[in-house]
């Protein structure tokens, strides 16, 4: 029987102001009818345009090319958009993306949305597609399915809005799902049940489904295959339990490495040097050879092969015998979580903090009170990493800008080493504790060079001479690992990753006793983050910085932190020692957050673990 | 051996190759109506500048026996006063060319002061917000309420015309542009993390302002600017046509509209002649001012 979709030798090329960008080449998907494809991979490997190459949705200036392009056994190349919008989007294909807060239209009634396309073209009977529409919001979870019908999108929470979402796709019974990176966007305890959900729901309607992700542990969880997309293109293929337990290309290998786990003490993290080249023009050679470890000559000057069978092939020269002693050279180095002694000193301390938001709905209307931070007392000693934990909308940011010294809270009060924050001024506030925030895009200010950036905290305080100061720039570059060459560039030409080492060199540039650090690698690569995290604990470790570290990742709380803290609703439920919290919580809701933590299915066994027992 | 390879795919630290300011330029050479229209407001620059070494004849001097001689293509014309002579017999090219020098100082002049009016309230209003913003917004209504021409006609009238007073009055009318724009511009940059690490480093808000919000807002002040240019330039015009403006006999295009009026339908070309400078310099200003908007648009930024 002929597979349900199969795309053989896919590429796409995109527009940029200065060049073409390969975004894909040579993609091949072959895809039975129920079964789940996982495509992995990072930002800009090329994941989402294969998709979207798929549903015709690319942006303008795209240009397409396709070997073969088939569903169901018919040649879609052949059948003009028009028709392919009929007939195939949403009936038979349909897709639900990353963002739920954008992709459903704020002024049209989730009833309406979820009817509308059945409706119009001709496949459902209005009150038909209503039914349908109450039975699947109730399959997918949401209380009071028939009464939800008349509310508007803003009345629904995020994971809410995914359920919608993906009820939607389901209307008119696809025999395809594309879900492209569904819950990205989502608190880590709603990711769970929506990717639960979504692999419920594809075995009930025997749909195929292909599930594009940045998180290996999410794609193995949940699909019967994995393709591995670096640069572009497919590198990997294989059944997903064996993909992860006996990954064939060095980048897989790399990649799983690089990911914090949180069986057995925390290992250094084996981050991929380097960031993720984009192909401007066509490479002649393996696109993974700048970054890789196992790298021989012919690598650099060739295409490597595709070796393997077709149940698990790889694209690189390699055998067997080299890949798989390249799976375990380098032990590992365990991570010493350092034992805080005692009566060691608060740098930060926060005592009864409560932070109350008013709003009113008019200009005179009755004032509405959000406790964000409700009677939090929370203290960062010197040396430690504490990590701060819990979901969108729980306070902790709120109580970070509040140990930062950015906002003064409603009441409560913060001593920094020991003195009221009322009778520090900012310049000695400053050099105390640093910010390092979430998002490396909005963190620099685009109109000034690296240097200019870095410089700046100096500038403020007026220390030193300028040349004192530049000496000073390029020692915290060094300590971040950020090429000298790159001083007088933009932040705009950088990686993300780059981009976050700035944010770190310039609040270390004052040399503060404490860094507060809020999501510093939820915008990053999996590859990227092993490199920030394994910095930031060698910061941690050469200057004895203090951290505290925002995040909803137990994984990054596992790898970094000397202690937790649990946040929900503005209060602190759960506090302790990180080995304690994580393998004995006591709260429920920490409970939660460890069972939401994705796992990988399948695991090699830790032989770097029994090196060090 | 990297045969074929983009720089960036062999030294992972390698920047790219473009700075913001490159890729602007970039497109700005790109851009056609971007470049015609820079090139229109180069070429009456130079010509505003260069006036007393370009015009043929001093625009001043009378000449009784000289009135109206046709221009150079009409039947009389000569080529000692290629574009004709005006009622009291003054040289019309020569006057056109000292008239640029009048619309650009205008142009220019009252396009400043309306950009550190608006550009001031408006930063202002954005980052402290609160009373603040209520205070600026009530002001931004007042002035849109008011009838603006017939307030300029008022003010000219009441301290007296001369060049400066207009300039000084068409800048204190147009600021409301610079206002809007560098307000919400202003909100949207001041939650940005960047704004956040500045404050954390200890800097106070006046140095927040000029170190990290007016740098981003340069590009969209420059676009409105031009946008003003060609507003001012047409203000000018109004009010020397209705009288109030530039007074004889200093050469302004809309000053010499007014007074080929009454020879319109015997001598159109007074009419026509400095309709189409206007034109061409309000039209100049706007093609920039587009191609400006579009080049430095955030959604083509890279």
């Amino acid at each position: 029987m002929a597979p349900l979709l199969e795309i053989r030798n896919l590429s796409v090329s995109l527009e940029l102001p200065n060049a073409r960008l390969h975004a894909v080449r040579g993609a091949t998907i072959s895809l039975d009818r129920g079964q789940t494809l996982g495509i992995v991979g990072e930002s800009g490997s090329g994941k989402s345009m294969t998709a979207l190459a798929l549903m015709r949705l690319l942006p303008r200036g795209a240009e397409v090319n396709v070997g073969r392009l088939a569903f169901d056994g018919k040649d879609l190349t052949a059948v003009p958009d028009a028709v392919f919008a009929r007939e195939f989007l949403g009936r038979r294909m349909a897709m639900i993306f990353q963002e739920p807060m954008t992709s459903l239209n704020p002024v049209y009634t989730i009833g309406r949305q979820l009817t509308e396309a059945s409706v119009r073209q001709g496949v459902l009977s209005a009150k038909a597609a209503h039914q349908r529409a109450i039975a699947l919001l109730d399959r997918t979870g949401i209380p009071d399915p028939a009464g939800r019908m008349s509310q508007y999108p803003h009345q629904l929470s995020g994971g809410q809005r995914q359920r919608v979402m993906i009820a939607m796709a389901l209307m008119m019974k696809p025999e395809l799902l594309i879900a492209d990176e569904p819950t990205t966007a989502l608190d880590v305890t709603v990711q769970a049940q929506i990717l639960e959900l979504l692999a419920g729901l594809q075995r009930e309607m025997g749909m195929a489904m292909i599930l594009i992700s940045h998180d290996l542990a999410v794609v193995s969880e949940h699909t019967d295959r994995v393709a591995v997309m670096y640069g572009g293109e497919m590198i990997e293929e294989g059944r997903a339990a064996e993909v992860m337990a006996a990954p064939k290309h060095p980048y897989t290998q790399a990649l799983l490495k690089a990911i914090p786990r949180m069986d057995g003490p925390p290992m250094k993290l084996a981050a991929i040097p380097g960031t993720v080249p984009s192909a401007i023009s066509i490479p002649k050679a393996c696109i993974f050879a700048s970054r890789c470890d196992l790298v021989r000559d012919v690598c650099r000057s060739e295409r490597p092969p595709v070796q393997g069978s077709d149940e698990h092939w790889r694209r690189c020269v390699l055998t067997e015998a080299e890949l798989a002693a390249g799976r375990h050279v380098a032990p590992a180095e365990v991570i010493v979580r350092s034992a805080i002694a005692a009566p060691a000193s608060p740098v930060i301390e926060a005592t009864d903090i409560v932070q109350v938001f008013q709003s009113r709905r008019r200009l005179f209307g009755p004032k509405k009170e959000n406790r964000a931070v409700d009677g939090v007392s929370l203290t960062l000693k010197h040396g430690e990493t504490l990590a701060l934990v819990g979901e969108s909308g729980s306070g902790k940011s709120t109580l970070a800008r509040i140990m930062l010294g950015l906002s003064l809270p409603t009441s409560g009060a913060v001593l920094m080493q020991g003195r009221p924050l009322a009778d520090l001024s900012p310049r000695q506030r400053a050099a105390l504790v640093q910010p390092v925030f979430q998002d490396p895009y909005s963190s620099l200010n685009p109109r000034r060079t690296l240097a200019e950036i870095i410089v700046r905290p100096l500038e403020l305080r007026g220390d030193g001479t300028s040349q004192t100061r530049l000496a000073r720039v390029r020692e915290v570059m060094d300590m971040v690992r950020l090429s000298h060459r790159l001083i007088h560039t933009y932040p705009s030409q950088l990686s993300g990753g780059q981009r976050q080492r700035v944010a770190i060199a310039r609040a270390l540039a004052t040399s503060p006793e404490a860094l507060v650090c809020d999501e510093p690698t939820s915008a990053l690569d999996v590859s990227v983050q092993a490199q920030i995290l394994n910095l930031l604990s060698d910061l941690q470790a050469n200057l004895g910085l203090s951290c505290l570290v925002i995040t909803h990742d137990m994984a990054v709380v596992h790898q970094i932190a000397d202690r937790v803290a649990v946040m929900l609703n503005g209060r602190l439920v759960e506090e302790g020692p990180t080995d304690t919290v994580l393998n004995r919580p006591i709260h429920e809701y920490t409970r939660t957050l460890l069972a939401a933590a994705p796992r990988f299915r399948a695991e090699e066994p830790r032989l770097e673990l029994s090196r060090h027992e | 051996m990297n045969i074929g390879i983009e720089p960036n795919l062999q030294a992972a630290d390698e920047p790219a190759p473009l700075t913001p300011q490159q890729i602007m330029r970039r497109r700005a050479r790109k851009h056609r109506s971007l470049m015609i229209g820079a090139g229109i407001i180069l070429v009456l620059a130079l010509i505003a500048l260069l006036a007393p070494l370009l015009a043929p004849h001093d625009p001043f001097v009378q000449s009784l026996g000289k009135r109206m001689l046709p221009q150079v293509w009409a039947q009389g014309g000569n080529w000692d006063y290629i574009l004709g002579t005006d009622q009291n017999g003054r040289d019309y090219l020569s006057r056109l060319i000292y008239g640029a020098r009048v619309s650009m100082a205008i142009g220019i002049g009252a396009a400043a002061i309306g950009l550190l009016i608006g550009v001031t309230l408006g930063v202002l209003a954005g980052y402290f917000g609160g009373w603040v913003d209520h205070a600026v917004s009530f002001l931004l209504t007042a002035q849109l309420a008011l009838p603006g021409l017939l307030l300029a006609m008022a003010l000219v009238f009441i301290i007296g015309p001369s060049v400066w007073v207009v300039i000084g009055i068409i800048g204190v009318l147009h600021w409301t542009y610079y206002l809007v724009v560098t307000r919400s511009a202003t909100q949207r940059i001041r939650t940005l993390d960047f704004v956040a690490a500045a404050s954390a480093s200890g800097a106070t808000p006046r140095q927040i302002i000029w170190h990290e919000i007016l740098p981003n807002l340069v590009s969209q002040i420059i676009v409105i600017f031009t946008f003003e240019l060609g507003i001012a330039i047409l203000a000018e015009a109004s009010l020397s046509f209705l009288g109030v403006g530039i007074q004889p006999p200093t050469p302004s295009w809309g000053l010499m509209i007014a007074e080929g009026k009454q020879a319109m339908f015997y001598r159109p070309w007074l009419v026509i002649l400095p309709g189409i400078c206007l034109f061409m310099l309000v039209i100049g200003a706007n093609l920039m001012g587009d191609g400006l908007r579009d080049i430095t648009a955030p959604e083509g930024r890279n």
